[in-house]
């Protein structure tokens, strides 16, 4: 079988998990496709994947009331061994590339990481990932009985629901306990558009000047444009805004149709986290600035004068 | 105790990349320690400073022979001695964290640092994967850390946001920007690295083979239009983006 782990929130599976079920579609390996849920107070989403896939194993336990790599790797591990799965489909999540590697070692499969791309060659299975920053496509391949994949996020479209609901069952699950202890968590929370859905995002760098300015303009653009905010990681390590806007290598990775980036100066670690975007458009005072390079539009010029223009226009 | 940390040798950041028979050629490209792995050496030293009771420093990296370079980088900044597996052959992160465990619990080590994401594959599986070797638990993406007693304590990145989080030894620690500001090696440390210990291993000792088949690379260099707008007059600059935006790019209505 192919098993995936269908992640969710609210009662609902997500659309890294819906874009799962495609990546197991699309593969078109034999056996049953079949989405491990694991959590607590798991009927509304089992109910919901049931109209996607064939069977939803549902592991209902206090102990993975949220995230742990020690418990995850277990749960999924157990599941693939019983249900004898060649394929474990993994969304590429932060958390998802931490577990799916323990998931691999466990049981001693090799790993295709955060694939943009899967496909069963002649039973082979080959993988398409990005390497050196996001700068080289490269594809492995796995001959494995058993391989696990890690699929980045956006990377397929979501799967349509299906006219035959899938057949449902509680699994059990022995578990080890963990050695890690969460300590406090501090939730990213906004009521904009997410980073990684958005059609838009504009994003901020450390030429805005201040916390106050890239509120006002970033801010005052995106609302014009129904736009995502994203910041570069000079800006959240400045404290300017939370984590969950910073995209680059060690943030978010996205790729929308459009991609502002406005007193962004574009190292490559940054570029690394965007540069997949349909058009990129950069404004800087620097023409020399290495994001000017990699962009379709862009304008050379005091983002202090440029960017209220900017809000001005689109207002009209 | 004893702290192991695994290094590799990246292309720097701003390096032209090329390929040559389906692989990234590394010939004449500059190379350097990866920039994630300099935190956890870094934070290795900084522990060791803060009073910790640290025996033995030990730089891991498995790859080629320039690979001594960055080897010896980590011990200018003060690692005590370094452990090189000198191969050329491609070893995926799943099958180089079997060295990493070997090489761990030979050396007595009760604490890993790697980097959060190689550079050069964009992985994120070593330090994960060597935990799960060891039987030990991970944590990924730290930007602050501290040990007292068998206790580390500190903060990460997590799919939400962050967390503080308690750990005891031993444990795996994949490192990040912002966790510290690597130190600069000196010319006397520089010197002195050349004399410490390097011991030079073959991969046939560990008896590992990479179990995936790298099939190809290619450079993906998207053509960017690159018209650029004088931003003098922002009033117009600003409407000639728009009508671009609107009527070329079509990603506005």
């Amino acid at each position: 079988m192919i098993l995936l782990v269908a992640d969710h929130n609210n009662g609902k599976p997500t659309k890294a998990a819906l874009e799962l079920v495609q990546a197991a579609r699309d593969l078109g390996r034999e056996g049953p496709i079949t989405a491990l849920v694991l959590g607590q107070n798991l009927a509304p989403v089992a109910n919901e994947l049931a109209k996607y896939v064939e069977q939803v194993l549902v592991a209902d336990l206090p102990q993975l009331a949220s995230y742990n790599p020690e418990l995850w790797a277990a749960a999924v591990t157990q599941i693939a061994q019983e249900g004898e799965a060649h394929t474990v489909l993994i969304s590429a999540s932060r958390s998802g590339r931490e577990y799916s590697a323990r998931v691999a070692v466990k049981l001693d499969a090799p790993l295709l990481e955060d694939v943009i791309r899967v496909q069963d060659q002649g039973g082979a299975l080959q993988g398409t990932k990005y390497a050196y920053l996001a700068r080289v496509t490269e594809i492995y391949e796995s001959s494995a009985p058993l391989t696990v994949v890690s699929v980045k996020p956006g990377a397929y479209n979501p799967a349509q629901p299906e006219s035959t609901a899938g057949e449902q069952y509680d699994v059990e699950l022995e578990l080890p306990t963990s050695r890690t202890r969460s300590t406090g968590k501090v939730i990213e929370k906004t009521t904009r558009v997410p980073l990684t859905e958005a059609d838009i995002v504009i994003t901020g760098g450390r030429g805005l000047g201040s916390p106050e300015k890239f509120s006002s303009l970033i801010e005052g653009l995106a609302d014009n444009l129904g736009a995502g905010v994203g910041a570069t990681r000079a800006v959240v390590d400045a404290g300017w805004r939370p984590y969950g806007e910073q995209v680059g290598q060690t943030g978010k990775t996205v790729a929308p149709k459009a991609y502002i980036a406005i007193g962004v100066s574009g190292a490559v670690q940054h570029l690394s986290g965007m540069g997949k975007s349909k058009y990129i458009v950069a404004v800087n005072k620097d023409p020399e600035a290495p994001i000017f390079k990699n962009a379709d539009y862009g304008i050379v010029g005091d983002l202090h004068q440029v960017i209220p223009a900017l809000i001005d226009a689109t207002q009209k | 105790m004893n702290i192991l940390c695994v290094i590799r040798q990246v292309p720097d950041g701003e390096a032209k990349l090329r390929i040559n028979n389906s692989k990234v050629d590394l010939d004449g490209v500059t190379v350097i320690m990866d920039g994630m792995d300099e935190y956890g050496v870094e934070q290795a030293l900084r522990l060791r400073e803060a009073g910790a009771s640290v025996e033995q420093i030990i730089v891991l990296a498995v790859g080629p022979a320039r690979n001594e370079d960055a080897i010896r980088t980590a011990l200018a900044m003060g690692a005590d001695r370094a452990i090189h597996v000198e191969t050329g052959e491609y070893l995926d992160p799943i099958s180089l964290s079997k060295i990493v465990a070997q090489v761990a619990q030979e050396e007595n080590a009760s604490l890993i640092f790697s980097g959060g994401q190689q550079s050069d594959w964009d992985s994120q599986a070593l330090g994960a994967a060597t935990a799960e070797r060891l039987s030990w638990p991970q944590v990924t993406w730290t930007n602050a850390l501290e040990l007292s007693g068998e206790t580390l304590k500190g903060k990460h990145d997590i799919d939400e946001g962050a967390e503080t989080f308690e750990v005891e030894l031993p444990a795996v620690i994949t490192t990040q920007q912002g966790l510290n500001d690597p130190r600069y090696p000196t010319l006397p440390n520089i010197m002195k690295a050349k004399k410490k210990e390097l011991r030079k291993d073959t991969l046939e000792k560990y008896g590992v083979q990479a179990r995936l088949r790298h099939v190809s690379s290619t450079i993906q260099v998207r053509e960017r239009a690159g018209k650029l707008i004088d931003g003098k007059d922002p009033q117009a600059a600003a409407a000639q983006l728009l009508e671009l935006l609107r009527n070329e790019a079509k990603v506005i209505s």
